[in-house]
């Protein structure tokens, strides 16, 4: 793991900023629980939609356990088919790489598709630093670009923005009417701004969701078919592919295609399924195979289950903190629970407040369709953050104190005479812990007259 | 049956009433029921955070409390849910394991063991809404959680609550839709919490909801507290205190 001297992120602050946003809120929680809506309708309309949960998890256990022999025999057939395979062990290397083959190319500007690897690199401001233009080709994460943020969602990247948002947005850039906030009008407005730059790229990026190991083939899913026209217009088309992404045969395809979109929106597929087997005729196709922290992740007994993860992006949608938080308030590549329990494996010290912007509530694990113990692993990386000394003082200090006092009964109870009892203020400890923050938004329940043991003593001790 | 009752240490603070419902049903349900007087806390507000350490010697005053008890049974999913699933900060002895085994949540003690059939001496002519806390309902199982909707629906509360006379249940848009409280989650990460527990409460009063109930008291503190800053028609009820008669 990577030490980091930025400053931890304030997912709860960030957050209570969101809130404050009503409208920005109430109709991110409402199209995001929407999706899970929509998933619950889709999984129900698969016979053996559990079985087929089991199976693609045994299936990315089984791969993650083997990933050595698979990752060879990718490179293997993918080098057959005139793939050139390249094998980057962090974020820089994979930076260098794609920087290398887009100077030998002479490439000056690039469009590329949604790739969360990418993202998680820095890809995109390593690349502008050196004079090559980067274009998103998905309309959600070109809006994400043009506002300078990061995609807040996995597959939805500008679900945090109102439709006014955008109108805004594109009017400064694009020059559109302010006050035309049409879905329409604003994709076609950007679809003459972007084609263009698409049939000028010298190369096109994409990212990949599978990559199967007999064939040595990769997967690109999207709604949006950008992917095609950057893989297909450039002369050359770079992936960058997570190692975790191997699957072992074509035929396993099956079961991850039906259930992704169905867990993302609940559609049957993404728009555009498209296989990649080798360059185009005339054309290069590059594969960067990348670690980055991933081999780490493997070794680790209580994390490595994660890397199991299709980016569907269920567990977002279902989470109850996600839909009220916005997916920007966890200031990391990945937000929801899934990215709570990635991205404290990049930066521990950054993202030492992620595992506490969670209830626990653990919808994400019965969601995940592959099965991962999400809110488990949310929970074990508070103990990560305990042990390392990365809790809040205010956590450390009064979870000492509560721990001392709750295992003392005469402590607790502070004798068993009427009124001295610490037991009265104890819990309400909790309540009001550091400034009192419940009752900005709640009441405090008042306290009875007699606690449950008083009365006990009081009515039912046996002399 | 000889039962060690278990009042997690908000219960006995903030809601007696919550405790004697559970001891007087419980008697009336035939069992002989003992109350340690030592009993504190079963340590998941330290666990939770994360601090081990702290929670340690709370679990292990738990099993202290309650080793001499075949079977213990505590009106609260979330306390009995970590018990019996994450309870681990102290070595797991023959005598630490017969606690956390021996641990029933109420409700799962009348459904399953008990197997209660009626409540001939309640009556609650309410319009009720039924919330399953998250420990309840994914952790403990009381009812088929709505994600798993593929599978068949059952639900160990609804059951209870259905043999009550005069009772009628009312369905909401999110059946078990977190509440925020979350432990100290309610203070720590303060806007959402009560943000989802605002959601919450208003999913049940737009659906003309006159009390809410659940197994755990932790989320009907939660939710009364947004209930009383809204000055809203409605009330919390544990769900003890519907089986054993009404409102004490």
């Amino acid at each position: 793991m990577m030490a980091s001297a930025a400053r931890p992120v304030d997912p709860e602050g960030r957050a209570a900023r969101f809130i404050a946003l009503v409208e920005h809120e109430t109709t991110h929680d409402r199209l995001v629980w929407g999706m899970r809506q929509n998933r619950d309708k889709a999984a129900a309309g698969v016979p053996d939609w559990e079985k087929l949960r089991d199976l693609a998890s045994q299936i990315k256990e089984h791969t993650l356990s083997h990933l050595d022999e698979y990752l060879e025999q990718f490179e293997r057939n993918a080098t057959k088919l005139g793939t050139q395979v390249h094998w980057a062990r962090d974020a820089e290397e994979h930076n260098t790489i794609v920087h290398d083959i887009l100077s030998k190319h002479g490439v000056k500007s690039l469009i590329k598709s949604k790739s969360m690897l990418q993202e998680e690199c820095g890809m995109t401001p390593f690349l502008q630093r050196r004079g090559i233009e980067v274009t998103e080709s998905d309309l959600g994460e070109r809006i994400q670009q043009l506002s300078h943020e990061p995609p807040s969602h996995i597959v939805v990247p500008a679900i945090h923005k109102l439709r006014s948002d955008v109108a805004t947005l594109f009017a400064q850039d694009l020059g559109t009417d302010p006050k035309n906030s049409d879905p329409h009008y604003l994709a076609e407005a950007m679809r003459e701004n972007a084609r263009p730059r698409f049939l000028e790229a010298g190369a096109g990026m994409t990212g990949a969701n599978f990559a199967i190991a007999e064939t040595g083939g990769f997967v690109v899913c999207t709604n949006e078919g950008n992917a095609d026209i950057g893989a297909s217009v450039p002369p050359l088309h770079i992936a960058s592919i997570g190692i975790e992404k191997l699957i072992p045969r074509a035929s396993d395809l099956g079961i991850f295609l039906r259930m992704l979109s169905r867990s993302a929106l609940g559609s049957p597929l993404t728009q555009y399924t498209s296989h990649f087997h080798g360059p185009r005729h005339g054309g290069e196709l590059h594969v960067v195979l990348v670690d980055h922290t991933r081999s780490d992740r493997l070794g680790s007994p209580d994390f490595w289950h994660a890397l199991k993860c299709i980016r569907c992006g269920a567990c977002m949608n279902t989470c109850p903190v996600y839909r009220r938080s916005g997916g920007l308030s966890y200031g990391a590549t990945y937000a929801g629970p899934i990215g709570v329990i990635l991205d404290p494996g990049f930066d521990l010290d950054k993202y030492r407040e992620l595992p506490f912007h969670s209830s626990l509530c653990g919808s994400c694990t019965q969601v995940c369709p592959v099965k991962i113990d999400i809110s488990d692993q949310i929970y074990k990386w508070r103990r990560v953050m305990a042990e390392k000394g990365l809790l809040k003082l205010s956590k450390k200090v009064g979870m000492s104190a509560l721990g001392t006092t709750l295992s003392h009964s005469t402590l607790f109870h502070g004798g068993e005479a009427v009124g001295e009892s610490a037991i009265a203020y104890l819990p309400r400890f909790l309540l009001y812990n550091s400034l009192n923050p419940w009752g900005k938004h709640r009441e405090l329940p008042t306290p009875p007259k007699q606690t449950f043991r008083q009365w006990y003593i009081a009515n039912r001790r046996k002399a | 049956m000889r039962v060690g009752l278990f009042i997690p240490c908000y219960v006995d603070a903030f809601f007696p009433e919550v405790g004697i419902a559970t001891l007087e049903l419980l008697e009336r349900l035939g069992c002989s029921v003992e109350y340690p007087l030592d009993q504190t806390c079963c340590g998941q507000p330290m666990a939770n955070s994360g601090a081990q350490d702290d929670a340690a010697s709370t679990e292990a005053h738990f099993v202290e409390c309650f080793k001499n008890f075949e079977t213990v049974v505590g009106p609260s999913g979330s306390c009995v849910d970590h018990i019996r699933f994450r309870f681990d900060a102290i070595e797991e002895t023959a005598e630490t394991q017969k606690v956390r085994r021996g641990t029933r949540e109420f409700v799962e003690f009348l459904h399953d063991d008990l197997k209660v059939g009626e409540f001939p001496w309640a009556s609650f002519p309410h319009k009720v809404g039924l919330h399953n806390s998250c420990s309840a309902v994914r952790g403990l199982g009381h009812a088929r959680p709505s994600e798993l909707v593929y599978e068949p629906e059952f639900s160990k509360t609804r059951d209870l609550l259905a043999n009550v006379p005069g009772l009628e249940l009312i369905e909401i848009d999110r059946p078990d839709e977190c509440c925020g409280f979350g432990g100290s989650f309610c203070v720590t990460d303060e806007a959402v919490s009560a943000k989802m527990g605002y959601d919450r409460v208003h999913d049940f009063y737009r659906h003309g909801v006159e009390y809410i109930t659940s197994a755990d008291m932790s989320c009907l503190l939660h939710m009364k507290g947004v209930i009383d800053r809204l000055k809203l028609p409605m009330k919390v009820i544990h769900i003890a205190q519907i089986l054993n008669g009404g409102p004490s």
